[in-house]
């Protein structure tokens, strides 16, 4: 049994190689006699994809639906490039995932688990096609285990892309009017979760809330992974209690202590101003500033870096990544980087753009079947509120000296088809 | 025909992004409900409209069935909003 109080958790004995089905037992072994649905709701567990919904709610929706042929689909996609919390994960304990995912088939009655990995992430489908065959070979009781290697792209990681993808082999995100929406793989409901929500339904089931809740806030209980990149001495994953300051965790990473900004939360996510680092890293006090824990991404944006260029390149980025089924999408975000270009090399009247780029923003929200255009915005937006003096300076002809040698801070795939990336 | 019924409750517009490909005929034949963006794809109303508004129902319902992709439906919901 794990100590209460301690980290690792999800993390726990991640020397060297993954631990195997019987040192995992070893590592974990405590009582399980308890009434899980319970424990689940009074752990107040939330979501670590992004948005933070609760797992009991989830789970209690999926529950009470009807279908012979039910499924928990494990999402392990890893869509945010500056994320490496799955492949952290299942290169420590990829059993504490599987077993993740059999206690929710478990509570919801589902006869399938599908564990979906991206296929350009070799080490961590190896990882857990090993875990999947261990399991296998020691009993053949409760749910079947499939592993799913989708291509990797941004959006294939949302959650009705990946469902897209198990039944049609498309990874387009769908249209969902209706609220709460119920996905189907095949005509049976199916529980979608994050691989790290997985291992942490693992260790309630384990160990129980009252274990769960010891670290972490009130609001936001338990522990989360941390993805630290950027002016950091060497990127790594990190798992914190939430609730802790900041400042600490750059401090444990052996990070820039004192930051322009840091993007919380994901390519999707926000700055945070670099003035607010000793505030606790947990939702109930990010929001505050408009930002939140969302993906666990963490990049540090140095000071002599340009924080309008750094935005740029990541809309740039997210507009090629856009699958481009939506107009507000396909359209909008190309000429939003469009317009923070003109604002970046104060070129092309950068006041105008200034004030379209605002218009745009407005305009193009919420009206993707996804929420990808939506992260978008609030990136533009938070940039445009972190970076305000910034922006105006460059506004008036007088970049800042990190555009005239750009030093690529946030690391960002390189596109594929740079110029065709404005299509119109 | 001829009967005038008192209806409670409210309707919303909903367009589906996936299938709209920006033809713009919700603008010509729903122009209160629906504004067109600088690519013509349609900004749809998202505040509830009475149903006892007459004339933007059947305004709704004539974009509705005029809509060559099919992308659009009319939501309709209990709750009340006080008419205009």
């Amino acid at each position: 049994m794990i100590d209460a109080g301690s980290l690792p958790r999800v993390l726990h004995g991640s020397e060297g190689r993954p631990l195997s089905l019987a040192q995992h037992e070893e590592v974990f072994n405590g009582a399980t006699s308890f009434n899980v649905m319970h424990e689940l709701e009074n752990s107040g567990l939330t979501g670590r994809g992004g948005a933070a919904f609760p797992t009991f709610k989830k789970v209690d929706l999926l529950r009470l639906q009807r279908g012979n042929n039910k499924s928990v689909v494990v999402n392990a996609m890893e869509g945010e490039p500056a994320a490496h919390k799955e492949f952290a994960l299942a290169a420590a304990n990829p059993h504490l995932i599987l077993e993740g995912a059999q206690v929710l088939a478990g509570l919801i009655g589902a006869k399938q688990i599908l564990i979906c990995v991206a296929r350009d992430n070799p080490t961590v489908v190896n990882n857990l096609n090993r875990a999947i065959h261990e399991l296998e070979r020691r009993s053949l009781r409760g749910a079947s285990i499939e592993l799913h290697t989708p291509p990797w792209r941004y959006v294939a990681g949302e959650e009705s892309a990946l469902v897209h993808w198990l039944n049609d082999n498309e990874s387009l995100p769908q249209y969902r009017p209706e609220r709460p929406s119920i996905l189907r793989v095949g005509r049976s409901p199916a529980l979608v979760d994050n691989a790290e929500t997985c291992a942490n339904v693992a260790l309630i089931a384990r160990f129980g809330a009252e274990w769960f809740r010891k670290l972490g806030t009130e609001k936001s209980p338990g522990s989360t992974l941390v993805s630290l990149s950027g002016a950091v001495e060497r990127s790594t994953v990190l798992e914190v209690s939430l609730g802790t300051p900041i400042r600490d965790i750059l401090a444990a990473g052996h990070a820039d202590m004192a930051p322009q900004a840091l993007l919380l939360g994901g390519f999707g996510g926000t700055w945070l101003h670099g003035q607010h680092i000793d505030t606790p890293y947990a939702n109930e006090y990010l929001s505050e500033f408009g930002a939140g824990v969302g993906a666990g991404v963490m990049a540090v944006l140095p000071r002599e870096a340009c924080g309008v260029y750094e935005t740029l390149r990541i809309v740039r980025w997210m507009a090629n990544e856009s699958a481009r089924q939506c107009g507000p999408c396909a359209f909008g975000l190309p000429a939003l980087a469009e317009d923070l270009t003109s604002i970046t090399h104060s070129s092309k009247d950068p006041r105008g753009a200034y004030e379209r780029l605002q218009s745009r923003c407005d305009s193009i929200e919420g009206r993707g079947a996804c929420r990808h255009p939506d992260g978008v915005i609030r990136l533009v937006r938070s940039a445009l509120s972190v970076f305000a003096d910034d922006i105006a300076q460059h506004i008036v002809g007088r970049p800042c000296s990190g555009t005239q040698r750009p030093k690529h801070t946030i690391a960002i795939p390189t596109l594929e088809h740079e110029d065709e990336l404005i299509w119109e | 025909m001829g009967v005038v019924r008192k209806r409670s409750g409210s309707f919303v517009l909903k367009v589906n992004p996936i299938l709209c490909d920006g033809f713009g005929h919700c603008h010509e034949l729903a122009p209160e409900l629906v504004d067109v963006d600088e690519w013509g794809y349609p900004i749809v109303a998202t505040e509830p409209v009475s149903l006892s508004n007459s004339g933007l129902l059947q305004s709704a319902r004539y974009a509705v069935r005029g809509c060559p992709r099919q992308a659009l439906s009319i939501e309709r919901s209990n709750d009340t909003v006080k008419p205009q």
